[in-house]
């Protein structure tokens, strides 16, 4: 072994590329969501004992791994145990289903950032139907945010089985995202290693002047009181609970390889406990400082919308009973109704269906995750801030440094043992593996642009990595703890880092976090085996909203493929092995 | 005799201009929503304005140049301020078609707004649907000139770096005792203890377990 191993400049270049992988997109689009859902402040005991518990554990571990034997995913666990090859193997293979569907929002993002910069932004007023006295139908039914997502962006089919072509625009925009990330890797670690000085501290600048901002819209603190209003309540829910391990454990992005990937181009000597706890603290962190932003701006928004619903109806009050104008107001409203109906009871009752009520809660109650919130809520909320072109493009912009920084993470996952494998990185040099990598993820993630393309990124994101993940670090947990054993783990981290094992990590690690996991693990499996038959939400044109639609037969068949060609590679790899060593033993007389 | 004709054109009057009468349209204004604090009232020498500019723009239709002022009728005028009005022919005895009207304001409907500071959603003509203006569109859509902008510094960028990584890897097997320490960090170490090259441990025979060996255990720490 002549080549030494490429490494981190400094030990910063290690802290801020695990940051600026951990902090991604969920921290932004996911968190919010949850913590609106299961009980606004008091949501937050739940998460952070997860992250004590479950969060930091897991963290250290697979930085330790990584730093002790100092390769990808699959040279760690083949030394472990030669039988653990698999886990590897099923790490990169998540890796890459998730590096194929990730980078499409990098594609959107790119998509959104470019029409930002016009005047109007698009998404903030319908287009004019065909004679032009009126505007587009779905426009009207949906909202112009939705149309434009919807109908602009996606294109979307109204189901699963329409595929309809490749829309070249975002297939442009992909192809786009895919140089950037190669652009990113293409020197390994002395590329990706300044890269993530930016990918890491971008988004807190954004994230900064967007809570500055934030804080000061109207109606903003009608958001923050109610996210942080405490329900206690929901503390009994054992849903909280579980939502609350599986975002810290999805967040961190456990069982990928990409933090034993980092972790390789480690001094041995780091102190990778403390960079545990750091990262973790800094990732859960930015969860709750993104969410006070996103709910500011939810605040805003539904303040708006709840103000723009009450106009309506002074307005249409107004123009029924010929009101002088500007003699109703929001104060006066319901006085003024209660006159109305007494006095002209006949014309008041023809009005009447067409009066809405307007409540600011259930504006503020919508919640939305995921892609619905950022490209369709949040530009909703963008677009009626004054200057919306500059908060669009910031915005934007800071998606697009999370979603890149986490895809840096992603391919180092491939990446990594492609690289460390001697049969490979001996015919072809690094920049033609990452190459051929981004290649390859790129010619699939067309799929994804397709017309239907949005449903299939709803069955990757829901599916490929979710159950996966948790078998493989529950099999990575085993393996460390009794496979390698335990004892001869802790000696071999004192004599890499010079400190001695604290007995906290070796009680979790033995015995807590495995236990939640398999307890993560069971509630998984039944809740899919419950609900049945799964289902898709899918965007109907005529009415302008999202409709409940059965997976046909072979996308429920491609579900279950995603799930078990990762799945499937513990098992195989190890038997395997098994029978290969079976083989060569059966040469040689055994040794007594 | 004078006072029964001077009584019978205004019943006529009346007659012709009626909410929901033939040919008449209503007309809602909203002009503290428009202007808030510098409002103005609604009096007659507003409604007179009105009159003019309806007026004005029946005279620009062929066949109707000599509509006058007079001709335009205002009835029903509300708080809101609402009101209802026709236009007659200059002998008074009946409506001009609506669809006349229509056109005629549809095409002037810009120096209507003009002339009360307000826009086609504060001062509304019920029944005459306006035009709503045509999306500017650009001849190149503008995000094809930013994509193009940025992907061709990314292409220059990778291409920049692929050649320098070559031109690298030229240079490393043409010297390969050279030490080149501008940006290869840690590709070629050969270390030297004591002026005597170490070699790496014969690594073709035998099964080299990786747990218990790391590169930097070869040689004892000082």
């Amino acid at each position: 072994m002549e080549k030494a191993r490429p490494l981190w400049a400094n030990p910063l270049q290690f802290v801020f590329a695990c940051i600026s992988y951990a902090v991604g997109l969920g921290n932004v689009w996911r968190f919010p969501y949850l913590c609106q859902m299961y009980g606004g402040g008091s949501f937050l005991v739940p998460y952070i004992i997860m992250l004590v518990v479950e969060g930091m554990p897991l963290l250290y571990l697979e930085l330790a791994v990584g730093q002790r034997m100092r390769q990808g995913s699959i040279g760690a666990w083949r030394t472990i145990s030669p039988y653990l090859g698999g886990v590897g193997l099923a790490s990169v293979v998540v890796s890459f289903f998730l590096s194929t569907y990730y980078n499409i929002i990098n594609a959107w993002a790119f998509w959104y950032l470019f029409h930002s910069f016009q005047d109007p932004l698009p998404w903030s007023v319908c287009p004019l139907n065909s004679n032009r006295t009126g505007y587009d139908e779905e426009c009207e039914k949906a909202s112009s945010t939705q149309y434009f997502w919807y109908r602009k962006t996606l294109n979307i089919s109204p189901s699963i089985q329409d595929s309809g072509g490749v829309q070249w625009e975002q297939g442009l925009c992909l192809l786009l995202a895919w140089l950037v990330v190669y652009l990113c890797i293409l020197r390994g670690t002395e590329s990706t290693g300044k890269v993530v000085y930016f990918t890491a501290l971008l988004p807190y600048c954004v994230l900064i002047i967007y809570l500055v901002r934030g804080l000061t819209l109207h109606g903003a603190t009608n958001g923050l009181a109610y996210m942080f209003t405490p329900k206690l309540e929901q503390l009994a829910n054992p849903k909280a609970w579980i939502n609350a391990a599986t975002q810290i454990f999805f967040s961190l992005g456990l069982g990928f390889g990409s933090l034993i990937a980092f972790a390789s181009y480690n001094q041995p000597s780091t102190d990778c406990q403390k960079h545990a706890i750091i990262v973790s603290l800094i990732n859960s962190s930015t969860s709750i400082f993104a969410s006070v932003v996103t709910f500011s701006i939810y605040g805003f928004k539904a303040t708006f919308n709840y103000e723009s619903c009450l106009n309506k109806v002074i307005l249409l009050l107004t123009n029924s009973f010929d009101l002088e104008d500007g003699f109703l107001t929001a104060s006066n409203l319901e006085q003024v109704k209660g006159y109305l109906a007494s006095a002209f009871p006949g014309k008041y009752s023809e009005v009447l269906p067409q009066i809405r009520n307007c409540s600011l809660e259930s504006e503020l109650a919508t919640a939305v995750q995921g892609t619905g919130l950022s490209f369709i809520v949040y530009t909703e909320a963008i677009k009626n801030m004054a200057a919306s072109q500059l908060w669009s493009v910031l915005y934007f912009f800071m998606l697009l440094m999370l979603g890149i920084g986490s895809m840096l993470g992603n391919t180092a996952a491939i990446l990594t043992p492609l690289t460390d494998s001697k049969v490979i990185s001996s015919h072809l040099p690094k920049e033609a593996i990452s190459g051929l990598v981004c290649l390859v993820n790129c010619v699939i993630g067309l799929v994804f642009t397709m017309e239907a393309g949005n449903y299939w990124f709803d069955i990757f994101n829901d599916y490929a990595a979710t159950l996966p993940l948790l078998l493989i670090v529950l099999v990575e947990i085993v393996a460390v703890c009794y496979v390698f054993g335990l004892r001869r783990f802790e000696s071999d981290l004192k004599a890499m880092t010079g400190r001695t094992l604290n007995w906290y990590w070796k009680a979790m690690w033995a015995g807590v976090s495995p236990l939640l996991i398999i307890s993560l693990f069971v509630f998984y499996l039944s809740d899919y085996i419950l609900t049945g038959t799964l289902q898709y939400q899918a965007w109907d044109a005529s009415q302008g909203q999202l409709v409940t639609k059965d997976y046909p037969l072979y996308a429920l068949a491609i579900i279950g493929l995603l799930v078990a060609s990762s799945t499937m590679c513990i098992p195989l790899v190890a038997l395997g092995t098994f029978i290969v060593r079976c083989l060569k033993r059966g040469d040689t007389p055994p040794v007594a | 005799m004078l006072c029964l004709l001077f009584f019978l054109v205004t019943a006529i009057h009346a007659e012709l201009c009626q909410p929901d009468g033939e040919n008449a349209f209503k007309v809602r204004l909203s002009i503290r929503t428009a202007l808030g604090d510098n409002a103005y009232a609604w009096d007659t020498n507003e409604e007179y304005l009105f009159k003019a500019m309806v007026a004005f723009s029946m005279r620009k239709v062929p066949n109707r140049e000599t509509t006058e002022i007079s001709h335009v009728l205002v009835c029903n005028v509300t708080q809101r301020v609402s009101f209802w009005f026709v236009v007659t022919d200059p002998l008074k005895n009946h409506t001009l078609p609506a669809v006349e009207v229509q056109t005629a304001i549809r095409m002037n409907r810009n120096r209507i707004n003009g002339a009360f500071f307000l826009n086609d959603q504060t001062l509304e003509f019920l029944k005459i649907p306006s035009t709503l203006a045509p999306p500017t569109d650009p001849s190149v859509p503008i995000w094809i000139i930013i994509f193009g902008v940025i992907f061709c510094i990314v292409i220059v960028a990778v291409m920049l770096l692929i050649l320098s990584g070559i031109r690298q890897r030229r240079r490393m097997s043409k010297g390969p005792t050279e030490v080149d320490d501008s940006e290869d960090k840690c590709e070629n170490t050969i270390t030297i203890e004591n002026g005597i090259p170490c070699d790496p441990l014969d690594t073709k025979g035998g099964h080299i377990n990786d747990a218990f060996m790391t590169e930097d255990e070869r040689l004892t720490p000082l």
